[in-house]
């Protein structure tokens, strides 16, 4: 069966998530605590946006009701031995 | 929504969803009611650390029994709940914690637990990417059968099972009031509406502080925040969980190869604000690093923050109160509510089913503030 990849860093497709939907998880926060979606590197950036696309479609409420995900810091990748050595130098 | 139930219960966390499961496989007519969605409160923020090594006998024997239950549950409740048993290893600093440490293994081991004194260079033998000169230990106990689990599978693994045997869960509804009559539950008032009963469950974590109040009850809670951090996935390094108590830090590999950990910023008080903070950051990546050198080029990816309900003495409260009738309390998890939610359940159902209480469970009522004393549980981290 062909699968259409919604989330690539976690391999989640668009399948999974309708299914999700229909299952009842019908929050953002919820589809990603279900399937992990948008908690890859990328921290959702290529996904999150989709999953709001299909949850608008599925549930008939406009996106901007659909309350997007806390943003969670830090917001590009950053080495532990980066953050330890701001503390070393204070 | 159902406008009468058998028992109501307010919070749909790791705590109420396993609650609401043991109650309708008994038979009960049970209606959950959640104001955000499953597992929004601590239980989706927390780091489902299951672990029986305790200083007081309560809670290791808790923890001892829902283990027990834990290696159960998946096949009980149909769901993989990616329950792991990569054991514990509580990092063991001065002499006196190592006192500390000989009088809870014996006591631990007086239970059945298998426990181990791990001399300094067995330590690596467990968790072979600690530096332990650079962690400063002098030993460490080190428990096997302890673990974790993934605490949205298995929230959703009991609800979708409590959904099966008939109750009803109601997510995005709030619990604006509770009425009573001659100290007596009667009403649990919705923004959906009223609902009936007799016995209604405060599981609203934090929050339950603010339920309690509807009914002029004062509870003994105080919200901490805790910050927790997750790194890039890494190939499978180590299965414990790290732990010190000195340092207050804690660590471990998830399944999908992240590494999820937390620690205490020092000058830390109690409060409800929610923002991340740098400084959690820096201290915690120092202390990971001094713990794990090799972490140093390892990227962190997340970081994010949830609440501690904390009770005087870091156990929680359970039971029916004395002051309100069908008034039962399931709250103050005081930071290890999720390793424990098996057997707060069990007792629960016990004393709702069959008005069964028992020793265990009287230790925990609210009752025990009243008396001078109380034990305290001095194994605690993050
Ligand atoms: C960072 C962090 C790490 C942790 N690590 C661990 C660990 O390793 N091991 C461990 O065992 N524990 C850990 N804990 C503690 C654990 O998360 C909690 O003790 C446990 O999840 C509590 O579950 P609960 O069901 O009692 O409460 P919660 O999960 O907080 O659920 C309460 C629910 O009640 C709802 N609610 C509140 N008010 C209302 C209202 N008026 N109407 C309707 N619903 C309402 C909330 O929305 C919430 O969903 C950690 C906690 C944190 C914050
Ligand atoms: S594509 Fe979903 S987290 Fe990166």
């Amino acid at each position: 069966m062909k699968r259409s990849i919604v989330c690539r860093c976690e391999d989640i497709s668009e399948e999974d998530v309708i299914q999700a939907i229909e299952e009842g998880y019908t929050d953002i926060e919820e589809l990603r605590k279900k399937l992990r979606i948008g908690m890859g590197p990328c921290q959702g950036r290529v996904c999150i946006q989709i999953v709001a696309r299909i949850l608008e479609k599925k549930t008939g409420r406009k996106v901007a009701n659909i309350p997007l995900p806390t943003v969670r810091p830090p917001l590009i990748p950053v080495s532990l031995g980066t953050l330890a050595s701001e503390k070393d130098e204070k | 929504m159902k406008s009468k139930a058998d028992v109501v219960i307010i919070g749909g966390g790791v705590n109420g969803c396993s609650l609401a499961y043991k109650l309708a496989k008994k038979g009960l007519d049970v209606v959950l009611v959640e104001k955000k969605y499953l597992s929004s409160g601590a239980t989706g923020a927390c780091g489902a650390g299951i672990r029986q090594q305790w200083s007081t006998r309560e809670n290791a024997l808790l923890a001892i029994k829902s283990v027990k239950m834990f290696e159960q549950l998946s096949h009980e409740l149909g769901q993989d709940i990616e329950f792991r048993q990569g054991g514990y290893l509580i990092a063991v600093h001065d002499k006196k914690e190592m006192d500390q440490a000989e009088k809870n293994v014996t006591m631990q081991r007086s239970l059945g637990l298998k426990v181990d004194i791990l001399k300094p260079e067995e330590i690596t033998d467990v968790v072979p990417i600690l530096d332990v000169q650079g962690m400063k230990a002098i030993g460490a106990t080190f428990c096997p059968t302890d673990g974790h689990a993934n605490p949205f599978r298995t929230t959703f693994a009991y609800a979708d099972a409590a959904r099966s045997l008939g109750a009803e869960i109601n997510t995005h509804t709030m619990v604006l009031n509770l009425k009573t009559s001659k100290k007596a539950i009667r009403t649990v008032v919705t923004d959906k509406g009223p609902i009936q009963t007799d016995v209604v469950v405060n599981a609203a974590g934090i929050d339950s502080k603010a339920i309690a109040e509807m009914v002029h009850l004062k509870l003994p809670l105080i919200p901490f925040r805790k910050e927790i951090m997750a790194t890039e996935r890494l190939q499978s390094l180590f299965e414990a969980m790290v732990i010190s108590f000195k340092d207050g830090i804690y660590f471990s590999q998830q399944k999908e190869g992240q590494i999820v950990g937390g620690i205490p910023i020092p000058e830390e008080k109690g409060g409800y604000k929610t923002m991340p903070t740098f400084r959690f950051l820096e201290h915690m990546a120092h202390t990971l690093t001094r713990y794990a050198p090799v972490l140093k080029h390892v990227n962190l990816l997340r970081h994010w923050t949830g609440f501690y309900d904390v009770t005087p003495d870091a156990r929680p409260i359970l039971g029916e109160v004395k002051e309100i009738k069908g008034f039962l309390q399931c709250n103050g998890f005081s930071g290890h509510g999720f390793m424990i939610s098996p057997m707060v359940s069990e007792l629960l159902t016990n004393l709702i089913v069959d008005g069964k209480t028992s020793e265990m469970l009287e230790n925990l009522t609210l009752d025990r503030f009243k008396g001078n004393n109380i034990e305290k549980e001095l194994s605690v981290v993050g």
